[in-house]
């Protein structure tokens, strides 16, 4: 490859990397549900920060010096990204941030992420059936 | 050339949305949205850092944006872990 073709490559990257952070972080803060608020960050923030990463791995390339080190944190940020995303997920259905309330759980009286202690009385106070 | 002026638009992209993140951090109603706003401040970090390893044309900088990778997920579950179970290792 040529080496202008590279820049332009490498420019693309930063540039595209840049907007999807910017797009991720006024998404976390326009937004105005808190389910909906996760959305934004864990998914076009990592895009972008890949898209960064990937710069950097080009970059390293077109300066004579390659390594390809940047596309492990590439993987671990794209593996990681889901598990926090569940995680807040799962705070925000705890604290009672969900827009609808849940369905009634199959077998159990309640969520488990429901239950207050060794008694489960439900912390909210009267679940519709199927809302 | 072109590198130049596409490093420059990055480095603005990405500390104006670490400005947001903090907006939000600072603000967010509830728990669940700090947490996220941390967890976003810790990826745009290393946006960052990767960005002054490019603009300095070096690789120095690869283990301080892995560490701030790998700490910022335990961070993240360990803070939701805490808030879903009142324990962080049970």
């Amino acid at each position: 490859m040529s080496p202008e073709i590279l820049d332009i490559v490498i420019a693309a990257a930063l540039v595209i990397g840049g907007l999807f952070t910017l797009v991720g972080s006024i998404g976390l803060l326009k937004l105005k549900a808190p389910m909906a608020r996760l959305h934004a960050p864990t998914k076009a923030s990592t895009l972008g920060v890949g898209s960064i990463l990937l710069a950097s791995v080009l970059f390293a390339y077109a300066s004579g010096a390659p390594s390809y080190h940047e596309l492990l944190i590439i993987a671990f940020l794209f593996m990681t990204a889901p598990v926090s995303a569940y995680f807040i997920g799962k705070v925000h259905i705890h604290l009672g941030q969900n827009r609808k309330p849940l369905p009634k759980p199959a077998r159990d009286r309640i969520w488990a992420t429901q239950a207050k202690h060794e008694e489960d009385t439900p912390s909210v106070p009267e679940m519709k059936a199927d809302a | 050339m072109i590198v130049t002026y596409a490093l420059i638009f990055a480095f603005a992209a990405v500390s104006l949305s670490l400005l947001l993140t903090m907006v939000r951090l600072v603000k967010g109603p509830n728990t669940g949205d700090r947490i996220l706003a941390l967890d976003t401040l810790s990826i745009n970090a290393v946006a960052l850092i990767i960005l002054v390893g490019i603009a300095g044309a070096t690789q120095i900088y690869f283990e301080a944006a892995m560490i701030i990778a790998m700490l910022g997920f335990v961070s993240t579950v360990a803070v939701a872990r805490f808030v879903l179970r009142g324990d962080i290792i049970e």
